[in-house]
């Protein structure tokens, strides 16, 4: 178990300082979900009126009620990010360093994938205690129980981002896959608006919303701020997390995916 | 038994054959270049043996493990320096050891050696802290073969290594794993170079994914050259730096 172990803690490390030393993407990580906080909130607040829907117990401002949405937001392009580091440590070669290590590969991309949950959940934390500053507080005991779950969403939003790694040949797709995954997946969710508001100009798209992973990922980070547990986003979350999973792993596999699509040079 | 076995061995890039039934094998103590032209195949077999591609036509087997059953077990085998650069250049020269240290399961007393060794080989524990970045061309290349020895491999895969080097760099270079050949290790070095080439070495030519001659370099080159005898079996002319 211990070379998986070290393994583990090494890509981590490395995540870690590549983060560290981009102090601009950690800076842009932090500014995005701020300026919809604190600009794109407080022009909806009058705008849109929420009722009292679960986890919350009394009304609240439209502020607190997009701060899971936005945690969400962090990791969805955290995981996105993740996934381009990897396209481009395929086009520069260091992905190959990892590829042929001895240890198994899907536990190389577990450990890839597990950094990177790491650097999001620091960013989360960031943004929250950025979001507290301002007088956006969450129940006390909410900052601890949303930790399992921040580790659950980000996992399934790193291992999406992994699987579209794996089918991405060259960095300048990229640019397309953030506008197709990205917004859609964002906007179409309920990060911004409750479900039921959706319902009320569009049944077909509040459906739609309904079937996107990152709604549940959100509200399951929603409703364990509010110290609540909810089953179903839960449920949602693992099995995406497994299908994005596994197609990653094929996607790396030598024998189906990206080992094949290698062009020879010499 | 032969430490580096190639039996077979068929790739294709859809109707395009890439290697077609390539056979050799190898042993240890042995510096072997594999020699061919640009686009003879080189960096595809460099892929197989590296477990980055995989073919069903054919078997490779490292120190007695076959690629396909045992991967692990052979990959532990394998030191690789790819012709892409691999190191990460924002972290410094010991950083990148212990990383690469560590995506082989070593840690600890024995990663420490091993990378204490490399730093020795490298004569660079002075500037073990330093950014990978600051480092010459040549020092980088060093710096990898270094890297790759620190699981202590039996076989040492090099895929055109001496690319983008300056001529002293280059022949430094050659020299420097020819000695670890000397040393006991198979050195596998991919090469379109004649020049990187010594008498006594083994040669595999590969043109056109096919295998072309396998022997001793002296032997191959008969009562010529080397060069005179690569270009008459792969009808190519010479790289300008002959």
């Amino acid at each position: 178990m211990k070379p998986y172990l070290v393994s583990l803690w090494a890509i981590t490390l490395r995540e870690a300082m590549r983060f560290v030393n981009q102090r601009s993407r950690f800076l842009a990580a932090l500014v995005r979900p701020l300026v919809w906080l604190m600009v794109f909130a407080a022009g909806f607040r009058a705008a849109l009126g929420l009722s009292i829907i679960p986890p919350y117990q009394t009304y609240i401002t439209y502020e607190l009620y997009i701060v899971p949405g936005l945690c969400g937001m962090i990791q969805l392009f955290n995981g996105m990010q993740s996934s381009l580091s990897l396209v481009y440590d395929r086009e520069m070669g260091s992905m190959r360093l990892l590829l042929t290590s001895p240890l198994p590969r899907w536990w190389l991309l577990f450990s890839k994938l597990m950094a990177g949950v790491a650097v999001s959940i620091l960013q989360v934390y960031a943004f929250l205690a950025i979001a507290a500053m301002f007088g956006i507080t969450l129940p006390a005991m909410g900052y601890v129980y949303v930790f399992p779950t921040l580790i659950l969403s980000g996992l399934m939003l790193g291992a999406l981002g992994l699987l579209i790694s794996s089918t991405i040949k060259q960095l300048e797709n990229f640019a397309g896959v953030m506008n197709f995954v990205i917004f859609p997946m964002f906007f179409m969710s309920s990060a911004l608006y409750p479900l039921w508001k959706m319902a009320e100009s569009s049944p077909l798209l509040r459906d739609i919303c309904a079937l996107n992973p990152f709604t549940h990922a959100v509200e399951l980070i929603r409703f364990a701020m509010y110290e609540q547990f909810n089953g179903t986003a839960l449920i949602w979350v693992a099995i995406s997390f497994t299908l994005f999973l596994s197609g990653s792993i094929i996607g790396y596999d030598p024998a189906f995916g990206t080992g094949r699509k290698g062009s020879g040079r010499g | 038994m032969s430490t580096l076995s190639v039996q077979n061995v068929t790739y294709r890039y859809g109707p395009k054959t890439a290697l077609d039934d390539v056979s050799f094998e190898l042993e240890k103590g042995r510096f072997c270049a594999l020699l061919g032209p640009n686009g003879a195949g080189k960096s595809t077999l460099f892929s197989l043996l590296t477990r980055l591609f995989v073919t069903k036509q054919g078997t490779i087997s490292v120190a007695g493990h076959d690629l396909a059953r045992e991967p692990r077990a052979a990959l532990a085998k394998i030191g690789v320096v790819f012709q892409q650069q691999t190191l990460d250049l924002d972290m410094s020269v010991v950083q990148n050891l212990r990383y690469f240290a560590a995506l082989q399961g070593l840690s600890g007393r024995a990663a420490q050696r091993n990378i204490d060794a490399a730093l020795d080989r490298l004569s660079m524990r002075e500037r073990a802290k330093e950014k990978a970045r600051n480092l010459n061309g040549g020092h980088r290349r060093r710096m990898e073969i270094a890297r790759a020895l620190i699981h202590e491999p039996e076989v040492l895969l090099l895929d055109e290594a001496t690319v983008g080097l300056d001529t002293a760099t280059r022949q430094a270079i050659t020299q420097h794993v020819h000695d670890l050949a000397d040393d006991g290790l198979l050195v596998f070095w991919a090469t379109h170079l004649v020049d990187e080439i010594q008498d006594n070495d083994d040669v595999v030519v590969l043109h056109k994914g096919r295998i072309l001659a396998h022997d001793n370099a002296r032997k191959i080159a008969k009562d010529g050259t080397l060069i005179d005898a690569f270009m008459h079996m792969t009808d190519t002319t010479p790289e300008p730096s002959l």
